[in-house]
């Protein structure tokens, strides 16, 4: 539910980083926040466990710039991965803009991923959203593993599972290192704010 | 889903919360919709709040406790409303994607800040309604 003030000229809308527990959604806020906090007054809230698990969200916002004369902030929020916080998963979802969904790419957690993707198609569809309507970016997290000879899922198996219905762009990232983390997110911003364009015209 | 508010609706907006409570002492308010987003706001200068971080917590803990009231059988808590040592804060559903949020300290009663606020819910309500709001 983005919003246009007319009055200031600017737009405000949320990103959900969405995906299964332990994924790197956090960690990809983190690096975001690293990256612009010497020039931004305002500090990342989280909402966390003492396992440092995400227990309700995430949240930075976030200052784009100008587009087609509009001061444009997303807030970028992330949801609780864990199974068992559906309910406030949900609640983080209500008025979301554009979705990035973190997969992780580690093999022992192909099942995960999969199931987190379907649980977000159900839960946009309690908001009468469309999982292939809403602007969506996916990110194939941990890549970095490779290195230290963790079996990772090979990116024709992650596409498969993930992306054959969706055709979504796609970034193999790292959040740890940085890699693909700010690629990711300026697709999804820009992807969000072309479709609320078409929708104002 | 996407709403605008144009200069006209805005301005009538900030007169409600600047004469209905601004004007009695009230230190802070904010208008945002459940996403999160700030809509107006409104405070006495001499505190900085991180507004956009209030408000994504705000429209949070407001579904957070809905939820709560649903599982109870409840419609809707009627008051929400947090009491500090300086400072307090209370929340107001405006319609179904809006909330009214106001920080304000001891010199105003709970009582007479509710009325207050039902009062600029209610023309909040009319402005809003006649926009393009979801
Ligand atoms: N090697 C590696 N580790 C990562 C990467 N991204 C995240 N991690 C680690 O994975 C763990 C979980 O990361 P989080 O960012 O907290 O995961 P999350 O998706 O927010 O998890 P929930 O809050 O439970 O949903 C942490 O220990 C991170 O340091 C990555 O790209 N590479
Ligand atoms: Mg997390």
């Amino acid at each position: 539910m983005a919003f246009v003030n007319l009055k200031k000229k600017e737009i405000q809308a949320k990103v959900v980083y969405y995906g299964p527990g332990r994924g790197g959604k956090t960690t990809n806020l983190e690096y975001i926040y690293n990256k612009v906090k010497s020039r931004i007054k305002t500090e990342m809230v989280t909402i966390k466990t003492h396992g440092d698990r995400t227990l309700f969200f995430d949240f930075l916002p976030f200052n784009v710039g100008k587009i087609r004369g509009y001061d444009v902030k997303i807030q970028l929020y992330t949801v609780p991965g864990q199974v068992k916080y559906d309910a406030t998963r949900r609640l983080v979802l209500r008025g979301v803009d554009g979705i990035v969904f973190v997969a992780d790419s580690m093999a022992v957690r192909r099942e995960k991923n999969i199931l987190s993707l379907r649980n977000l198609q159900k839960n946009l569809a309690t908001f009468r959203k469309s999982i292939f309507k809403i602007p969506i970016v996916l990110q194939y997290n941990k890549k970095d593993l490779a290195e230290q000879g963790i079996p990772l899922l090979p990116l024709q198996t992650l596409e498969k599972d993930l992306n054959s219905q969706l055709k979504a762009p796609s970034f193999e990232a790292s959040a740890l290192t940085g890699m693909n983390v700010v690629p990711t997110m300026k697709k999804i911003v820009s992807m969000t704010m072309a479709s609320l364009l078409m929708e104002l015209k | 889903m996407t709403y605008m508010l144009d200069q006209e609706q805005l301005d009538a907006i900030e007169d409600v919360l600047l004469q209905d409570l601004f004007d009695v002492g009230v230190n802070c308010i904010f208008l945002i919709d459940m996403a999160g987003n700030v809509i107006a706001n409104l405070d006495n200068g001499e505190i900085k709040h991180d507004i956009y971080s209030l408000a994504a917590l705000a429209a949070g803990n407001f579904a957070a406790v809905s939820t709560m009231a649903k599982i109870v059988g409840e419609d809707e808590f009627s008051l929400l409303f947090h009491k500090g040592e300086k400072e307090s804060i209370h929340f107001s559903k405006v319609l179904t994607d809006f909330l009214l949020i106001t920080i304000f300290g001891k010199g105003i009663s709970l009582g007479f800040l509710r009325l207050k606020v039902a009062e600029a819910a209610e023309k909040i309500k009319k402005i809003l309604e006649s926009s393009c709001a979801p």
